[in-house]
């Protein structure tokens, strides 16, 4: 194998006019072979994966959480509102607009060079930019879900006498989940290959590991594509999780 | 029982409820009819605070006024069965869970005690064989009698409801309406909202009549539908019956 490698690649070096297998094969070797080079990917993956899971967390944490404030807000009885969660309100709707309203980009430049510009844990600080703008986007999506289901559903519960807390936990929610999980899917989706801008602020993640090598061996297409190829295979094992956990949940939908 | 005073209650500019007072007494099943637009349903609907009256004040047992936002109205509403036209089953449980959630989750049951009132109230109205069927499974006049069955299950004092026949095929009204005439033998108080003037002839002890946000005429259902007094009545009843 390796002896191959060397051979063609000298004879490349040399400028001999190689078949088109061997010189696939001499760069192949290159991207992902020669020096265990493949390790760097799959440390990379690990490094996304790891930085998906934690910003997914924090996402869906500060999403449910702007939410149900921003939800409790507006379902409140007139005449007895409650200051606090005006409050709270209107700094949700501060949070969201920001987060929505500035490039990803911008905002992963401004965490590690203004907020944090004494850290070095680049990956970190990358994982949490994520999921604050993720928990934006979740936000809405867990309203707009909220929002969607029936009233009567509310009032069903309510007249029960159950309080609004237990109504939202055993009734609105887990029917609103079922409702938004193909859009949380797809914001996860997104999530999941947006990781791949934390590379500008040092993040050490999959594409990264492709940055670094082809900046030593010159030649960039293997190492994209190849980056391009994990991240698909990523996205589609995913979307098949995503698939068995719906069909899960449309149990109580079987006539 | 429930005493309702200067009642009003308005979307924005239009006023639905106009000063209504009114009262109902223990044992009693009053009957509201009335042209849609009326106020029927605003009006059932305030007695348990799902609308917030724009004015005036409810009392209910002990509560003097249950309006007043100091009051915890979920208690309140624990002693107030309602049922909408739209059943509002919980389409994310089984039909056991339906009716054993609110007595299990207010504490008022143990769990076990509420499974077992669970499966007497569904003997009760024969529908025994769902109590593990999800509510997309049933007919309409199938789910209606759970959703009675899940707001006795927490063994209230009245029972509201809201035109429980309207969203129902002809062919299944008549297996709700029975289940409500045996409620009513069993002594319950109940409000009832209904287009059905049979149900409100027969099982009835007062029918009031709405129109344009007033109680125009109140009375026994002899008086009122063998001897209706006010114009606006007459001109109903000769459209319905």
């Amino acid at each position: 194998m390796e002896e191959y490698y060397l051979l063609w690649q000298s004879l490349m070096i040399e400028g001999e006019k190689l078949p088109f297998w061997q010189e696939f094969y001499v760069k192949f070797y290159q991207a992902f072979i020669e020096n265990n080079r493949w390790q760097q990917y799959l440390e990379g993956v690990g490094t996304t994966l790891l930085v998906t899971a934690m910003a997914l967390c924090l996402g869906i944490i500060l999403g449910v959480l702007v939410a149900v404030v921003r939800t409790s807000h507006d379902q409140q009885r007139p005449g007895k509102k409650n200051f606090f969660l005006g409050v709270a309100n209107a700094i949700c709707k501060v949070y969201v607009t920001v987060i929505r309203g500035t490039p990803m980009m911008v905002q992963l430049l401004i965490m590690c060079f203004v907020i944090f510009s004494r850290s070095r844990e680049f990956t970190m600080i990358g994982a949490l930019t994520l999921g604050i703008n993720s928990g934006a986007y979740v936000a809405e999506i867990i309203r707009g879900g909220l929002m969607s289901l029936d009233p009567g559903q509310m009032e069903a519960g309510r007249s029960l006498g159950l309080n609004y807390v237990d109504t939202m936990r055993f009734i609105v929610i887990p029917q609103a989940f079922k409702a938004i999980l193909p859009a949380l899917g797809n914001e996860f989706i997104i999530l999941l290959k947006d990781t791949s801008l934390i590379t500008i602020i040092g993040g050490k993640e999959l594409v990264y590991a492709a940055q670094g090598i082809y900046g030593r061996t010159y030649e960039q297409m293997f190492p994209l594509i190849g980056v391009a190829c994990i991240y698909l295979v990523l996205v589609m094992l995913f979307t098949w999780l995503l698939g068995i956990l719906e069909r899960r949940l449309r149990q109580s939908d079987r006539r | 029982m429930i005493d309702v005073k200067n009642l009003s209650k308005s979307f924005g500019d239009h006023l639905v409820l106009n000063d209504i007072s009114e009262h109902i007494y223990p044992g009693e099943k009053v009957v509201i009819i009335g042209p849609s637009g009326s106020g029927k349903s605003t009006f059932l609907r305030c007695l348990n605070l799902l609308e917030i009256p724009s004015a005036g004040q409810i009392a209910f047992d002990d509560a003097e006024d249950i309006t007043d936002p100091k009051v915890n109205i979920d208690k309140i509403r624990r002693q107030m069965g309602m049922v909408f036209q739209h059943f509002n089953l919980f389409p994310n449980m089984t039909i056991k869970r339906n009716i054993a959630l609110a007595p299990i989750q207010t504490k008022l049951m143990t769990k076990a005690e509420a499974e077992e009132k669970a499966m007497e109230l569904l003997r009760r109205v024969g529908l025994e064989e769902k109590a593990n069927a999800y509510p997309s499974q049933l007919s309409g006049g199938q789910k209606q009698r759970i959703a009675i069955v899940r707001a006795l299950a927490m063994n209230p004092k009245v029972m509201l409801f809201d035109e429980p026949t309207s969203a129902l095929d002809p062919e299944m009204v008549g297996e709700v309406l029975s289940v409500m005439k045996e409620l009513a033998d069993t002594g319950m108080t109940m409000v009832v909202v209904t287009h059905e003037m049979g149900f409100a002839r027969e099982v009835g002890s007062r029918v009031l009549f709405m129109d344009d946000g007033k109680i125009v005429e109140s009375g026994t259902p002899q008086e009122i539908f063998e001897n209706p007094q006010h114009p606006r009545l007459q001109d109903f009843l000769s459209k319905v019956l």
